[in-house]
């Protein structure tokens, strides 16, 4: 273990290195734009404050336990943070006598007045210095503060600035009235920020009380027909399928981005099973998402007259419908699985990731390409894509009404996926991800284990595609890239691997937090790569593995609550 | 017609002459022997056994019919030759029991399986005290006991023991080798690849010299312990 001081240093190193870069990428003066507590607190200001609580807190962990809530604590904490306030002052002074622009495009005069509260001089410098002293102090206060306050207090002004992050999704579900006495045009008023986190600090404080009453909730059922289910599940697909025709309106954002999400989660499913379940590192996955996109469009558009003309000449009609589709997208997303399994059957790893790679890159090149310009419509990608109807007569336009649809389809890869797991061609695939020899030894027919396996996500993501296009109306080759492929893998890794609730918790942070938080749109890469980092560093398992298993924080912190976790 | 028989066996991999031919018998309810040293082509005689690579010619016939016919599962499932590999190859991320239960994943035979179940762990009531641990936090000699009983598992009519007692301690060599022993005497025939000749030799009834691919000499165990050969190349006399 180390000396306070050399801990505080050390954390102090780290800390400063990560403000430098948050700083000198621009994301401190992105962020900056947006205020989350009128006149009081940016994005940015937190971005900052946030590194200077992690630096805090690293520094406590590097000091031996007993001694970090001591005088020992207040030294390292605060000493940490003051080398990150010293090297942001160093900056500053920096950035106003030298240009560092020839290298650092966003060493820019603007980042200075941000970070020394637009105050010239000294009094400047002070005045961060205090406000990264502030994270020091909530970092290292937060062992002072009594249980369970301590708790209480951090996870309401946690939840408070994160509804103030939100607003574009947490009003539509507010009622105008309290929108208006709570929200500016971009964050939270004062009084709102006071008044949520007052509410949210009794809400937590009283929770544990209210929470046995919640149980004898979850242990109600409905009967359904021949079946039941619990209470808390039932009334989740009540609100579900209410909230979209209830907030259609004022919803029309925050359902844009769900249906995002919700794409993102089916082709998370599909995925899972192909390198969760089977373990096959499969990178080329955007493929069968084209596949099925572009199946839907060239099939519906009444652009394209060479396929026009096939299909009357074929059928006697020049297009299909969206339902008409569906079947052909999982037949021909089902076979284009198999034809990727067959040549990758005897390759693992590496192998197995980079031609899956070229595979997706294979299909996007045939996309583009001129010479099959006339069937799949070349660079500028195809538009007219049928949307669902409904007898004839109500057509699905608006995203709330195709967040039914994917939340239908979602249901739909869930189901599968359950049940795949817990049947013989599950297992059959799970043993052949940890063993594939020993598999094979055990009576194991690994082909039509990773064969299935394949096939099954295929089809998931097809569906995706299909969808997708339909919602969109129009799509073009360039968004069918490799970054689709990354996104969903990420997604997977945050999540947890092999986790089905994982793949939703990983969808809604990986593609649902960057939505909204627009400012992060341009450093996605770079967050994402942060956020694989901490997640390989911190809880390699992500987010909700898929065996819920205690680890010694997490009993720490939450006690013997997390006795009642399921433990398989 | 002997019970399980290899006839000239040929293996390559690539240009290397892995086996040069080898023949060996096992008789049911015999407890058979392949000694070798490192590289001598035991590994690779068993996994030609169980269809994990292809000879280039020769013949294995179990009671009579040509193994070289089936798929690796197939030989699994329709003749039920069971291979245990070497070096303790558990699935790691799956717990004991789950373990236990993919040894018998071809089987349709509900009731006998829940009966092996016990017979595996009165065998290694171990495994019993830790069928909820995922196999992977097993200690090493545990998982050599799960890989056994995952093979037994499998009710096996013959089962390929590929070098059962690699990296263990003494005291738990002796008594791995006394469960195969019982496993035998419960009625399973058994060809065991060992480098542990001296103990090997103890349970065998009979067994073959391995080296360089060809085998050099079959005897029953008692000659071969016997042998002047053996006891200086393999059982390390002088
Ligand atoms: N996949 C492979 N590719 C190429 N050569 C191989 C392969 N597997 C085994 N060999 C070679 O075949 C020969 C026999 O190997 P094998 O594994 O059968 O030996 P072994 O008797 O089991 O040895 P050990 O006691 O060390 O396990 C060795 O020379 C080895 O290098
Ligand atoms: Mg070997």
């Amino acid at each position: 273990m180390n000396t306070p001081l050399r801990a505080a240093f050390r954390a102090g190193l780290a800390g400063s290195l990560i403000a430098l870069h948050l700083a000198l990428v621009g994301m401190v003066e992105a962020f900056n734009k947006r205020e989350i507590i009128q006149d009081t607190v940016t994005l940015g200001q937190l971005l900052l404050l946030g590194v200077s609580i992690g630096t805090a807190l690293y520094a406590l962990q590097l000091i031996p336990q007993e001694r970090r809530a001591t005088r020992d604590g207040w030294l390292t904490a605060l000493v940490s943070v003051s080398v990150v306030s010293l090297t942001l002052m160093l900056l500053s002074l920096a950035i106003q006598t030298i240009n560092l622009r020839f290298m650092f495009q966003n060493a820019s005069k603007e980042l200075v007045r941000i970070l020394t509260f637009h105050t010239p001089g000294v009094v400047g410098l002070v005045k961060l210095w205090l406000f990264i002293l502030v994270g020091g102090i909530l970092g290292v206060g937060y062992l002072f503060v009594p249980r369970p306050w301590n708790r209480v207090l951090s996870i309401a002004a946690g939840a408070t600035l994160i509804m103030g992050v939100m607003r574009s999704i947490v009003t539509p579900l507010l009622p105008d009235l309290l929108v208006d006495a709570l929200y500016t045009a971009s964050g939270l008023k004062r009084i709102g920020a006071v008044v949520l986190f007052v509410l949210w600090s009794a809400i937590l404080y009283t929770y544990p009380r209210w929470k046995a009453r919640a149980q004898t909730l979850q242990t109600l059922e409905v009967r359904l027909g021949p079946r039941t289910i619990p209470l808390p599940v039932f009334l989740g697909i009540v609100v579900l399928f209410a909230l979209p025709a209830i907030l259609r309106e004022e919803g029309s954002y925050l359902f844009e981005v769900l249906d995002m999400v919700g794409i993102y989660i089916i082709m998370g499913f599909g995925l899972n099973i192909v390198v969760g379940y089977a373990g096959l590192l499969d990178l080329g996955y955007v493929a069968f998402f084209a596949i099925g996109a572009y199946t839907m469009a060239v099939l519906s558009t009444p652009e394209l007259p060479v396929v026009r003309e096939f299909l009357t000449q074929t059928i006697g009609r020049s297009t299909l419908n969206f339902w008409e589709i569906i079947p052909i997208v999982i037949v021909i997303s089902l076979i284009s699985g198999v034809l990727l399994g067959v040549p990758v059957l005897k390759t693992h790893g590496d192998y197995l990731a980079i031609i899956t790679l070229g595979f997706g890159e294979i299909i996007r090149l045939l996309v583009i390409s001129d010479l099959l310009k006339p069937i799949l419509g070349g660079a500028q990608g195809i538009t007219g894509v049928a949307r669902p109807t409904f007898f004839g007569k109500f057509v699905i336009n608006e995203s709330w009404e195709y967040f039914y649809l994917i939340v239908i389809t979602i249901g739909i890869a869930l189901y599968i996926s359950v049940r795949l797991r817990d049947s013989r061609a599950g297992r059959a695939m799970k043993a052949i991800r940890e063993d594939e020899e020993v598999a094979k030894a055990m009576g194991i027919d690994h082909v039509a284990a990773k064969l299935s396996a394949f096939a099954t996500g295929a089809v998931m993501a097809g569906l995706a595609g299909a969808l997708f296009s339909s919602r969109l109306y129009s799509i073009a080759p360039h968004s069918f890239n490799v970054l689709i492929s990354i996104n969903v893998l990420c997604l997977l890794i945050v999540g947890g691997m092999g986790s089905l609730p994982g793949v939703v918790v990983g969808a809604l942070a990986l593609v649902g937090l960057p939505e909204v938080l627009r400012e992060f749109a341009e450093f996605r890469l770079l967050v994402y790569g942060a956020a694989l980092i901490i997640m390989m560093l911190y809880k390699p398992e992500g987010l909700w593995p898929e065996r819920a298993r205690v680890s010694p924080i997490a009993k720490e912190v939450f006690g013997d609550r997390l006795q009642q976790l399921k433990i398989e | 017609m002997a019970y399980f028989e290899v006839r000239d066996l040929h293996v390559y991999y690539g240009a290397i002459h892995a086996l040069k031919g080898i023949s060996l018998r096992v008789e049911e309810g015999e407890i058979v022997t392949l000694i070798g040293a490192n590289g001598a082509g035991k590994t690779t005689t068993l996994r030609a056994i169980s269809g994990l690579v292809r000879p280039r010619s020769g013949q294995i016939l179990f009671e009579g019919e040509d193994l070289l016919r089936y798929k690796p599962h197939e030989i699994v499932t329709q003749k039920r030759v069971i291979h245990v590999p070497e070096g303790r190859r558990v699935f790691a991320r799956m717990t004991v029991e789950e373990n236990l239960y993919m040894g018998a994943f071809t089987r349709t035979d509900r009731d006998k399986v829940e009966e092996d179940l016990e017979r595996v762990y009165q065998l290694f009531p171990r495994l019993k005290e830790r069928r909820r641990q995922l196999a992977g936090t097993l200690s090493g000699g545990e998982q050599q006991m799960l890989a056994i009983g995952r093979g037994l598992m499998a009710a096996p009519r013959l089962l390929l023991m590929d070098e059962p007692s690699m990296g263990l301690a003494p005291i738990l060599v002796e008594s791995i080798f006394e469960t195969i022993q019982e496993i035998n005497k419960q009625g399973t025939t058994i060809l065991l690849v060992e480098q542990n000749a001296h103990m090997a030799l103890q349970i065998a009834h009979r067994g073959y010299v391995l080296r360089t691919g060809e085998i050099v000499l079959h005897d029953t165990a008692e000659n071969l312990r016997a042998n002047e050969m053996v006891q200086k190349t393999y059982l390390g006399m002088a």
